[in-house]
């Protein structure tokens, strides 16, 4: 049993319960207990670090700051723009003495800078795909999946160490493990509209278009995200994309936890994916008991 | 002893801060100064008189000027002093200048200093030896690697004044990038046409020995005196016996296993080959990867169909060493690439522009084979993918280069000419084509390349759009380029049938280790570093050997040829003479101290110390000790502050010397 | 930022007190707005915007809605050949816009932000029905996402209550901290 620090990020108790719920029902199969760190806050998202930088520094240093203090080595943060901005203000705070020193006195805490902060798609890449495989119940044959990076798992070159920011390829790595297709497409890194989402729905609507569509010319049949934002601009907002534009299709949107739940064997209901705006129905997929692993 | 000490104003230079006058004054009261003035500016005719006149009067047999940096003037004073009988090392220059005056604002610190200076130069000149300068003899012989145009020139300068010249070309025909070009900028001449003459000259000219397919192995010696180890690589066909029929390379089976270098990959070639028709020599060469003979054995069809009997499977590489006097560099350039790096690499790819996966999506140089009429589409415009005919071409300036993040922060002075180029030459030849250009700045400042550059707008009908494109994507058979209009301040986006990209004019990969094998130095970019930005440029710092052409620093042809001809002067500047002269101020190691360690050998950077045996009378060895090179050495003094014994010293600096002049500060 | 010329602070020092970076690394060559995603929403281009604070123009800048549009995307930054953090330059010019009192055209946005940032300051963490509570009321934009609240009520999604956390005084006093002290 792996344990990894945890931080699920506000959305992870509202609207992206789903996310929450099968990323812990897969992480217990794939033998990773999340530890929760203990009295989490806001990381202060998208609107600390646009109306004053020193609060959002702050607000994600108490965290990282609770995280040392819990002996976390790694916290991993489910949704992008919290992991965008632990790791950014992990970086800030490690290059600049004087605003370490700052912030420090703001948090009442010492900051070591001592926790390395990670992704979904960081933690499935070191988990390994081999892991899915082994654990694979289900092969996730006919699904055609965009996998869908956004803005923040790939970028600033900061705290990508892991990928490349135009043309990354870790996601699909673990969607093949599952043993579903992962589509090459135009938009991997294009932004939905992100925090748009509600002063400016129409920036939402447009942006998140053209990613859907782009997704469907290649063919896919279910796009794959690893973020909340993310997820509310593709899925929930089909609803008003429709409004605006009569022609268009539906395409679901899984998160990369529920997706690679379904070939571990877990139901929709158990994942979460029944909550989602745009219904998830699984084309033909092939059973098997034993899996070889190729 | 009897000094002359000469105190010049240099106009305002150091008049305006040191108190001239007063420092010549105080200067006559110096133990040994017999003669002591100022002089507005020393180094003019009077100013010079008056030291030659005043040698002869006083019977000086020192001399100090403080004047400018020794750098300056130093050979101005010192010939003066010899032409008046004096010898020319017995003159020292105090820097008045750029240690006095062109540093401190107080005038009587200043004056002060200048003093003290003045007073060091006297007692460093009281322990002057007078020195001859070193004859060395020198072997008119040039060798040019790189046989693209800066080495054609280069090689053609030195051989017509009479000259050999030994011309090594890494590729199996000279020739260069030129070779490669459609049309040159801004005459639009085509470029074999005026290149081939050249290569022709080369190859026929009675004393230019051409060694082709062929690279410098190791370079021994010193200016005048250099021992070039060539390594010929087998072509596995006798170069005495083949005629160039080139029935060989359209027998060949090996028809696509091998992408042609000389078209960029845009087709193929066979596995026995010569890179393009007017190769020179026109002689194939077996490129053993893909050749089915060194592969498993078999075939042959080569040495079948050869009416020559040219066909030698068992040639071996060859090593010849060549004597040789002066040595020019022209080895060119490459182009960057955008397709992903390695991840220890500094340089990133393009990921914005596909790394380098869209076949459509192509460099300068893959253009121009598009384009000429010797290329694989005979010179019409056709796309690599389908072969279709572009009605819309987008193209990039500044693909790597002006780029701190992904490529080189300098720019590489040619792409706005030759996209101009480019876009002309296609609208020449596809009359309802689009052309568009994203460009940052336009860099036209050659003879008539405005004009050129304003042509392509105002007659071709391109279009120049002001800005950096943020990325290409393939949709349904085109490529959407997203840029935006800096000037007008709008977004804009083009469905390109094909994009060319200006990518950056880098140094070759192996430069650096080219560098290190002839001994010369190179910057952070890999490209060969000359003598003095300004006013050495065709010179590196390792005496005898020269640069030409873009392996120094992007150019274009007319900068390349004028490079390639200044280094073909300067070489035969050494050539003038029979003997070399070199300056005296060399390490000397002193045998009786000298303890063998060889420290000073270790941390010479001219590799200028050799190892001496001293034997008794009856050959027998006492010791082995140091011994200074005076041909190689450049007298920096490393090996002096090395050794542990103090057995090396440099001539004319001596410890004696510097103590004395620590000495008068106390 | 540069060590030679300048003797007077202007507000561009204000700018990088934050940013820690020289704005004339910019060389306007508009990579960052051929590749924004929000470009065509904007009336003025992002290089623009550094132009306005290049020259000195700072009343453009700072009254524009370009940054206020800015989604925070990265794309530029990460794309940009002088390794110039735009992004980071568009939230300074926010919050020094706030600081100063600038009037923002983009109200929407201040105020979801400010609402955002409330429930944050009061609970630790998010309370969507706070912050849609919040939102609306100050914007008056009451009928939009009506329709989808109900199915995200049902579906568990939206907490009727909010969640406290154990140390919240520890957060509010990060909030007084940094406080704008004009």
């Amino acid at each position: 049993m792996m344990d990894i620090g945890y931080y699920p990020g506000c959305s992870q108790e509202g609207t992206a319960k789903e996310y929450d719920k099968s990323i812990r029902a897969i992480l217990k199969v794939l033998d990773v207990n999340p530890v929760e760190l203990d009295d989490w806050s806001c990381c202060g998202a998208t609107s600390a670090h646009v109306t004053n930088h020193k609060l959002a520094l702050a607000l994600s240093a108490r965290n990282l700051a609770l995280a040392e203090k819990q002996n976390l080595k790694e916290l991993f943060a489910p949704c992008a723009a919290c992991f965008s901005r632990l790791a950014l203000t992990q970086c800030e705070l490690k290059s600049d003495s004087n605003l370490k020193t700052e912030i420090e006195d703001i948090i009442e805490n010492k900051l070591n800078g001592t926790t390395e902060v990670i992704n979904i798609v960081e933690l499935f890449k070191k988990l390994g795909s081999d892991k899915i495989k082994a654990n694979r119940k289900v092969e996730l044959k006919g699904l055609k999946a965009a996998c869908y990076y956004g803005c923040l798992l790939v970028r600033p070159h900061e705290i990508n160490g892991y990928d490349d920011a135009e043309m990354p390829t870790s996601m699909e790595d673990i969607v093949k493990a599952t043993g579903a297709e992962a589509i090459e497409w135009n938009f991997k890194t294009e932004c939905c509209g992100a925090a748009h989402s509600i002063p400016r729905v129409d920036i939402v609507i447009d942006l998140s278009k053209k990613i859907l569509d782009d997704a469907k010319k290649h063919g896919a049949n279910v796009i794959v995200v690893a973020c909340p934002m993310c997820h509310n601009n593709l899925d929930l907002r089909q609803k008003l994309i429709k409004r605006e534009y009569k022609s268009h299709e539906d395409i679901p949107v899984l998160y990369l936890s529920e997706f690679i739940g379904l070939s571990l064997g877990f139901s929709q209901k158990e994942l979460g994916i029944d909550t989602h705006y745009i219904k998830f129905e699984m084309p033909e997929l092939k059973k098997k008991e034993s899996e070889v692993t190729v | 002893m009897k000094i002359g000490v000469y105190i010049c104003y240099c106009g305002e230079n150091i008049g305006r801060t040191v108190d001239c006058e007063r420092v010549a004054k105080e200067a006559k009261f110096l133990p040994g100064v017999v003669h002591s003035v100022d002089y507005k500016y020393m180094c003019s005719d009077p100013g010079q008189n008056l030291i030659k006149q005043a040698i002869k009067d006083y019977k000086l047999d020192g001399v100090v000027v403080g004047s400018c940096s020794p750098h300056m003037h130093e050979k101005t004073f010192r010939k003066a002093c010899a032409d008046a009988g004096l010898n020319p090392y017995l003159c020292e220059i105090a820097n008045l200048r750029e240690h006095v005056s062109w540093v401190h604002d107080d005038k009587e610190l200043a004056t002060q200093k200048a003093i003290d200076l003045v007073r060091f130069a006297v007692e460093k000149v009281k322990r002057n030896a007078p020195l001859t300068t070193i004859q060395v003899p020198v072997t008119k012989r040039t060798l040019v690697i790189g046989g693209g145009i800066s080495g054609i020139q280069a090689a053609l300068d030195v051989a017509n004044a009479g000259y050999e010249v030994v011309l090594v070309e890494k590729e199996p025909s000279i020739g260069g990038h030129m070779s490669q070009l459609s049309e040159t900028f801004p005459t639009l001449d085509c470029s074999q046409c005026i290149l081939t003459p050249r290569m022709v000259e080369v190859y026929q000219h009675p004393k230019i020995k051409l060694l082709t397919y062929s690279e410098v192995e190791k370079v021994e010696g010193f200016i005048g005196n250099f021992k070039v180890t060539i390594r010929k690589k087998a072509r596995y066909v006798d170069d005495t016996l083949c005629s160039g029929c080139g029935d060989c390379a359209i027998k060949c089976p090996i028809k696509k296993k091998a992408l042609s270098e000389f078209d960029e990959g845009l087709t193929t070639r066979s596995a026995i080959y010569v890179p393009f028709p007017q190769a020179v020599p026109n002689i194939p060469v077996i490129d053993t990867e893909v050749c089915t003979y060194f592969k498993n054995g078999k075939c042959m069809m080569c040495q079948k169909v050869c009416g020559r009997d040219a066909i030698n499977f068992e040639q071996k590489d060859e090593f010849l060493t060549e004597e040789i006097g002066a040595i020019i560099v022209a080895t060119g350039y490459k182009l960057y690439t955008i397709d992903k790096k390695p991840e220890d690499s500094e340089i990133k790819g393009y990921g914005e522009y596909g790394y380098g996966k869209y076949k459509d999506v192509i460099d300068g140089l893959q253009f121009e084979r598009i384009a000429s009429a010797s290329g694989p589409t005979s010179g019409e415009f056709k796309r690599p993918s389908d072969g279709k005919e572009p009605k819309k071409i987008v193209f990039i300036q500044c693909v790597g280069s002006r780029d701190e993040s992904k490529g080189f922060s300098y720019c590489s002075k040619i792409c706005c000419m030759y996209t101009a180029k480019h876009a002309m030459l296609y609208k020449h030849k596809v009359h309802d084509g689009e052309a568009y250009v994203f460009y940052m700045d336009i860099r036209a400042g050659g003879k008539m390349y405005e004009e050129f550059v304003r042509r392509a707008i105002e007659e071709d009908g391109v279009k120049y759009i002001r800005g950096r494109v943020s990325k290409i994507y393939e949709e349904d058979g085109k490529y959407i380029v997203k840029g935006e209009d800096t000037l007008a301040g709008v977004p804009i986006q083009i469905d390109a049938d094909m994009v060319v990209l200006a990518t950056a004019m880098i140094a070759q990969k192996e430069a650096p280790k080219f560098a290190q094998t002839i001994g010369i130095p190179y910057d952070k970019y890999g490209f060969f570093s000359e003598a003095h930005p300004k006013l050495r440029p065709v010179e590196s710092t390792s005496g005898g050997i020269f640069l030409a052409g873009a392996c120094q620093s992007p150019k274009d042809i007319p900068e390349s040829v004028s490079m390639a001809s200044a280094a073909a002067a300067k070489a035969m500047v050494l050539f003038g003479s029979d003997m070399l002269e070199r300056e005296p101020t060399i390490a000397l190691v002193n045998e009786n101290l000298c303890a063998g360690c060889f420290y000073c050998r270790k941390v010479c950077a001219y590799n200028a110390i050799e190892i001496k045996q001293i034997n008794d009378k009856n050959g027998n060895l006492i010791k082995e000790v140091a011994f200074v090179n005076s041909g190689l050495c450049q007298g920096c003094g490393t090996c002096s502050a090395t050794c542990p014994s103090k057995s090396v010293e440099l001539i004319g600096y001596t410890d004696e010397q510097i103590y004395a002049e620590i000495a008068a500060l106390m | 930022m540069s060590t030679h010329t300048k003797t007077i602070r202007t507000l561009t020092d204000d700018i990088t007190d934050i940013t820690m970076e020289n704005p004339d690394l910019c060389y306007q060559c508009g990579k960052c707005s051929a590749g924004c995603p929000i470009r065509n929403y904007m009336d003025e281009a992002p290089n623009l915007i550094i132009r306005y604070v290049q020259l000195g123009l700072y009343n453009n800048a700072f009254e524009s809605r370009t940054p206020w549009l800015c989604a925070g995307c990265q794309t530029c930054s990460t794309r940009c050949p002088k390794n110039f953090d735009l992004a980071k330059f568009m939230d300074a010019l926010r919050e020094l816009a706030l600081k100063m009192g600038y009037k923002v055209k983009e109200k929407n946005q201040l105020k979801f932000h400010n609402a955002f940032l409330k429930q944050i300051r009061n609970h630790g963490r998010s309370y969507e029905l706070g912050l849609v509570r919040d939102y609306k009321l100050s914007s008056g934009d009451l009928m939009s996402d009506v329709d989808s609240a109900p199915g995200m009520f049902l579906k568990g999604k939206i907490g009727v209550f909010p969640n406290n956390i154990k140390d919240k005084e520890s957060v509010k006093r990060i909030f007084e901290k940094t406080k704008d002290k004009k």
